[in-house]
């Protein structure tokens, strides 16, 4: 009896070590691997079927194979704006945000009094809803009611018109995306905690000046840091949302020069009830996001260093 | 040997001719000056929003559109705050935000601490491959997934209450997955060897010895889950639709486009939204820094 018990209900730790850590592996990932499968296989693959279809969310999705993805290229200006409008956005927004983040980052590590102050400052941003952050900004940003164009006031200039008018508006947006940086700078701050100081040390003996240490130690060490920051924030900046849809109410105003890509890819969804069309437009933004990863991954080997000789 | 290089340096000390500053020293505060002379503009930026923000919340509806702008008004129209609270319904949207925000923060605490461990601390074979798949949902845009998932909750009446924004944070995400696992992995593994050689189960284990140990882990994820719910505008919209459900964020933002430009009103109401999270920040900065630099750079 007590074999037969046994074999009909191995405990598990009659098992070997192997499979009860496989066991016991699965168990512990599970919730995990249904999230995999139900918040991610599932809809990637659904949606990859929902743009092939014309389909409003209630009916049965109609087949009409290639015809979204042609709209969108060929038909749809709102499309080719949401396009230029996010790539501007990202082209010009991370580049300026790693220059300006790696500066304050420099300035910080000099051993200075209130070096924690500054850093709390600067971070503070990063932590304000993003409705109230829009609301503040447009109120800034109001000329007439707002305070920013005061000093050109004082100059006797007249000031730009900002988020008023399509010339200055996807400007004003990339400097407003400055103020929340935060993140990167305490990012970049503990990087450059972690460059060793021997290395310092032995550049002053060989008689370097700031820029040698600058380019020879502190750039190659920050690459990593850098390498993260591109990639975060390239992927964020293509799904840049919230603030330009509070901005202006998802209207894209001034003539559609702050209609992004998740803004109009939601207003296709939601408003228009476009769901065939809007899937098409999420499934361009998954290729061209892994695409765009890929290449930055790739040529990482060439100008990413990393101190342990592995990437790591 | 130690007592004799230790000395060296006091000695030279001694001996140097006694000056008010030498150059080295000159250079020094040179140095320090104009790297606040940077860093002081640049904090004022950081800091003028805030300044507006606070200012035009004490604002009458003249001093508003006073121009040049008033910095300080006088005196403090304080009305304004109430007002806010009345007309937003600010209490009502709080209890939704926190139950969102709260009920979701427990899942992520949960079904994050879980697979970690699963990842960190049990050798079984498919670990890699999950953890590879972990990270690829990082680069993920989540539009790809909206529409499907909107579709499945609807499907399931889940649509218009709080269920679609916090159940599946109880099925993991990969940002605290990782920041828990790197930290399970400092943790040393004979701590886990001798308990199971003692016969302990890897529940047990997880539950009396990791847990335990990785309480500033937990934490960290604790604040950024609920931080990020309690900012999260998107989640609320999509799901969202009675009025009496909205989160602060939707109701603030519906407010201001129903009501125009109230900017007295809608700026006190920013504050009231802002201001928890601010706190949340002092009280607990470490745990802030260290989770920034946990999912940045140890990876």
């Amino acid at each position: 009896m007590a074999t037969l018990a046994q074999t009909v209900r191995p405990t598990r730790a009659g098992l070997k070590p192997q499979t009860r850590h496989t066991i016991n592996g699965l168990l512990f990932a599970a919730p995990w691997l249904i999230g995999i499968a139900l918040f991610w296989v599932y809809p990637i693959l659904a949606s990859a079927y929902y743009s092939f279809t014309k389909f409003n969310g209630i009916q049965t999705p109609q087949w009409i194979g290639l015809a979204n993805y042609i709209e969108l290229f060929t038909e749809d200006a709102n499309f080719s704006a949401a396009v230029y409008n996010t790539l501007y956005f990202a082209l010009v927004s991370i580049p300026l945000a790693i220059v300006v983040s790696f500066a304050l980052a420099m300035l910080l590590n000099a051993k200075i009094n209130g070096r924690v102050v500054y850093r709390t400052i600067y971070f503070l941003p990063t932590l304000v809803p993003e409705v109230a952050l829009a609301l503040v900004w447009v109120y800034l940003f109001t000329p007439g009611t707002g305070v920013i164009n005061l000093p050109f006031d004082w100059l006797g200039l007249r000031g730009p018109c900002w988020l008023t008018c399509p010339e200055w508006s996807r400007t004003t947006i990339v400097l407003l995306a400055l103020w929340i940086i935060g993140n990167q700078v305490i990012l970049y701050l503990a990087g450059l905690q972690d460059v060793p100081q021997d290395l310092y040390d032995a550049a002053n003996v060989d008689g370097a000046n700031f820029w040698h240490k600058f380019r020879h130690v502190t750039v190659p060490l920050m690459t990593p840091v850098v390498f993260f920051h591109l990639v975060t924030s390239l992927i964020g900046a293509l799904q840049f949302f919230t603030v330009p849809y509070i901005m202006t109410g998802g209207t894209g105003f001034p003539a559609n020069s702050t209609l992004f890509y998740s803004i109009y890819l939601y207003k296709n969804a939601f408003h228009h009830f476009e769901m065939g069309y809007a899937s098409a437009m999420a499934w361009l933004l998954f290729l061209v996001t892994l695409g765009i990863t890929l290449v930055i991954f790739r040529t990482s080997r060439l100008w990413v260093f990393y101190a342990g000789g592995e990437p790591g | 040997m130690a007592v004799e290089t230790q000395s060296a340096p006091r000695t030279t000390v001694v001996t140097q001719p006694r000056r008010w500053l030498t150059g080295k020293q000159v250079r020094e505060i040179v140095r320090h000056l104009l790297t606040h002379a940077a860093l002081i503009p640049a904090a004022l930026l950081f800091l003028l929003p805030f300044l507006w923000m606070l200012s035009t919340s004490l604002k009458t509806d003249e001093q508003l559109y006073a121009y040049p702008p008033v910095w300080i008004p006088s005196p403090f129209n304080w009305a304004n705050y109430p007002n806010a609270v009345t007309y937003i319904t600010f209490f009502l949207y709080l209890r939704n935000t926190l139950i969102i925000a709260l009920g979701s923060t427990i899942g992520a605490l949960i079904s994050c601490s879980m697979v970690a461990y699963s990842l960190a601390r049990i050798p079984w074979g498919g670990r890699n491959w999950l953890f590879i798949a972990t990270i690829a949902t990082l680069m993920l845009p989540f539009q790809v997934t909206l529409i499907p998932l909107f579709l499945v909750f609807k499907n399931l009446g889940w649509v218009g209450d709080f269920r679609p924004l916090i159940i599946p944070h109880f099925f993991g995400g990969a940002l605290y997955i990782f920041l828990l696992r790197q930290f399970f992995m400092t943790i040393p593994m004979e701590l886990s060897e001798a308990a199971r050689i003692d016969g302990a189960s890897e529940f047990r284990i997880y539950r009396s010895i990791i847990l335990p140990l990785a309480k500033p882990a937990l934490a960290t994820v604790a604040i950024f889950e609920f931080i990020a719910r309690w900012r999260d505008y998107l989640g609320p919209l999509i799901y969202l639709n009675d009025q009496s459900l909205y989160t602060l964020s939707l109701g603030l933002h519906e407010y201001s486009s129903q009501y125009g430009r109230e900017w007295g009103l809608l700026m006190a109401a920013s504050v009231l939204i802002t201001l928890p999270i601010i706190l949340l920040f002092f009280f607990l900065q470490k745990t802030f820094v260290q989770g920034i630099t946990l999912t940045g750079i140890k990876g």
